[in-house]
């Protein structure tokens, strides 16, 4: 089996369904994969190294930078890990916003992941369905807060700006209608036969495995691990809302695609109990313009919509941060990826690529 | 702009207690555990809450030091909460034990992050960090150990995998060296980078020129 027959070839960096530069180097035995390794670091900006030269407030916006598709996520993250180092939480009006606008955020990534993702095993249509609904999503940000996807939405104790007058009303009718649109979707690809045969069995994940490898997010959720920070320790105001916690079964890549469209259905049930009832009231905590978090360190983790999302800041009391290291799903998850792929065929690499749903960005921040 | 020494500073309108430096004076870690003192009054932060004054860092006691303390004793060097964060501290040579120690019997099966803060004028200036996460009791513990200078930090990769990637982005970024690592190389960097950029020493618009120069033909990447 080995031997005369080993090839290795390079995936990427300029692959297209690499989702970026990532560089795979693939050990192939004929078509069959024998080892891997991931080569990063093409985007790497020193985005932790920039942290400690802006104050804290500076800094928020290049969080947008690492995952430029969920913004929001990242930007959540970090707003409530420094308010957190603050010892001062954001009013809850504010929460009921962020949570409003992250769940919308995780749909979009998902309908990101969705449309590439069946593109790169080779359904096209569902890409044109997806970008048809991400479009609405990105028009609420936009008229939240003047950008689409580098969005900046959220300040360290609260928001800047106010929900805009037909905030609500925008938000239901995107998920009145988007009940129906996931059924489109699944109507495209849940029952398709080269679907399930491109995804089946495909890449599979146990869950020993993936708490091993330190896996989150829906990948994690897939392997049959029902573990959610937004159960476990809600922030935001997850805690006021119902919402399921889907999971899967085998860990394979159709098993990803489930909990994902799941996952999808309960953000915008959230979205629907959340602007149900706003509170009204102040949208910024009193924390003052300059910040100097007292001495000490804070490790705070948020649910990404591609997994767990952890800032560690440690304070000296000055206005900068003395250190931000953040945790990025995509990164850890990436590194499943020699595990998932092995055995497999080179044509499966790419579904499984697509299936761990990495943004580069994060990957090297 | 290339030869700018610093990054300029933020305005600073400061109530005058500490200067703040583009590297900052703190020498000590801040997570002292009876420092109580210091950090009691935060100053903008505690305007909205209606609670007391908070005392962030105070020294932990609980069931999980107890029987690590009975089962390990000088190994805790120091076990402290900061925001209500448990933080241990423990003998950098003896972490590899310990770390198998908290995985199978404490249960904390997830390392969910691993990294490191530099303290240059500490005799020992690495602190390596590791944010463990207990899925049976729902807990998040931080160990940390000390390091100095070339002194080498026990790998954990054979207890969590995951440390694989990223006690390479450590090594990549502190050059901090771990012993039993499979692989231990640089990561985000290329492999012939010289320096490692989250040192403090590193200056921000600090570059490995001659790399620069010679891997992408231009005189400087600023």
């Amino acid at each position: 089996m080995l031997g005369a027959d080993e090839l290795v070839i390079n995936m990427g960096p300029q692959h297209p369904s690499t989702h970026g530069v990532l560089r795979v180097k693939l050990k192939l035995d004929g078509e069959r994969v024998i080892g891997s390794e991931c080569i990063i670091g093409y985007l790497h900006r020193g985005v932790e190294k920039i942290a400690e030269n802006r104050t804290y407030q500076q800094f928020a916006p290049y969080v947008d930078r690492m995952d430029y598709v969920a913004a929001v996520s990242s930007g959540l993250g970090y707003c409530e890990a420094v308010e957190k180092l603050l010892v001062t939480e954001a009013p809850p009006r504010a929460r009921v916003i962020r949570t409003i606008l992250t769940e919308l955020q995780r749909i979009a990534s998902h309908l990101l992941w969705l449309g590439t993702h069946a593109l790169d095993i080779g359904a096209l249509t569902p890409l044109f369905y997806c970008f048809r609904e991400r479009e609405e999503i990105l028009k609420i940000f936009e008229k939240y807060c003047g950008a689409r996807l580098t969005t900046h939405a959220f300040r360290i104790g609260g928001l800047q700006y106010e929900a805009y007058d037909t905030f609500e009303k925008e938000v239901e009718r995107f998920c009145k209608d988007f009940e129906s649109r996931i059924v489109e979707y699944e109507t495209l690809l849940t029952q398709n036969r080269i679907w399930i045969g491109r995804t089946k069995g495909v890449g599979i994940l146990t869950a020993a495995d993936a708490i091993a490898f330190g896996v989150t997010g829906p990948v994690l959720r897939a392997s049959g691990v029902k573990w959610d920070i937004r159960k476990a320790a809600p922030y935001a105001a997850y805690d006021q809302y119902k919402f399921e916690i889907p999971v899967g079964t085998t860990g394979d890549t159709y098993d990803r695609y489930l909990v994902r469209m799941e996952e999808m259905r309960q953000s915008r049930l959230i979205c629907l109990q959340a602007i149900e009832n706003i509170p009204t009231g102040p949208i910024m905590a009193k924390v003052g313009k300059v910040l100097k978090p007292p001495p000490g360190e804070v490790y705070h983790a948020i649910e990404a919509p591609k997994g767990e999302i952890g800032y560690y800041i440690v304070s000296d009391g000055t206005v900068m941060p003395y250190r931000v290291h953040i945790r990025p799903p995509s990164f850890i998850n990436l590194q499943a990826f020699d595990r998932m792929v092995r055995g497999h065929l080179v044509a499966d690499v790419v579904a499984i690529i697509g299936t761990i749903d990495i943004v580069l960005g994060e990957v090297d921040r | 702009m290339a030869d700018e020494p610093k990054e300029p500073k933020p305005p600073q309108v400061l109530t005058g207690d500490k200067p703040a430096s583009a590297t900052p004076p703190v020498s000590t870690p801040p997570a002292k555990p009876a420092d109580a003192s210091a950090p009691a009054a935060p100053p903008k932060a505690a305007a909205p809450p209606p609670k007391p004054p908070v005392v962030l860092q105070t020294p932990l006691d609980n069931d999980l030091v107890k029987r690590f303390r009975a089962k390990f004793g000088a190994a805790l060097l120091e076990a402290t909460e900061d925001r209500k964060q448990s933080i241990l501290t423990v003998d950098r040579a003896r972490l590899g034990e310990l770390a198998l120690h908290l995985r199978d019997e404490e249960k904390f099966d997830m390392l969910a992050d691993l990294t490191a803060v530099d303290w240059p004028k500490r005799e020992k200036r690495f602190d390596v960090i590791l944010n463990l996460y207990s899925f049976p009791k729902n807990e998040r513990l931080r160990l940390k150990v000390h390091a100095a200078d070339a002194e080498e930090v026990p790998s954990v990769v054979s207890v969590w995998p995951t440390a694989n990637w990223q006690e390479r982005e450590v090594f990549d970024m502190f050059g901090i060296i771990f012993s039993g690592h499979p692989d231990l190389k640089r990561i985000l960097l290329p492999d012939e980078w010289q320096g490692y950029p989250l040192r403090k020493d590193y200056d921000i618009l600090q570059q490995d020129t001659a790399w620069v120069r010679e891997n992408l033909g231009i005189e400087s990447g600023q």
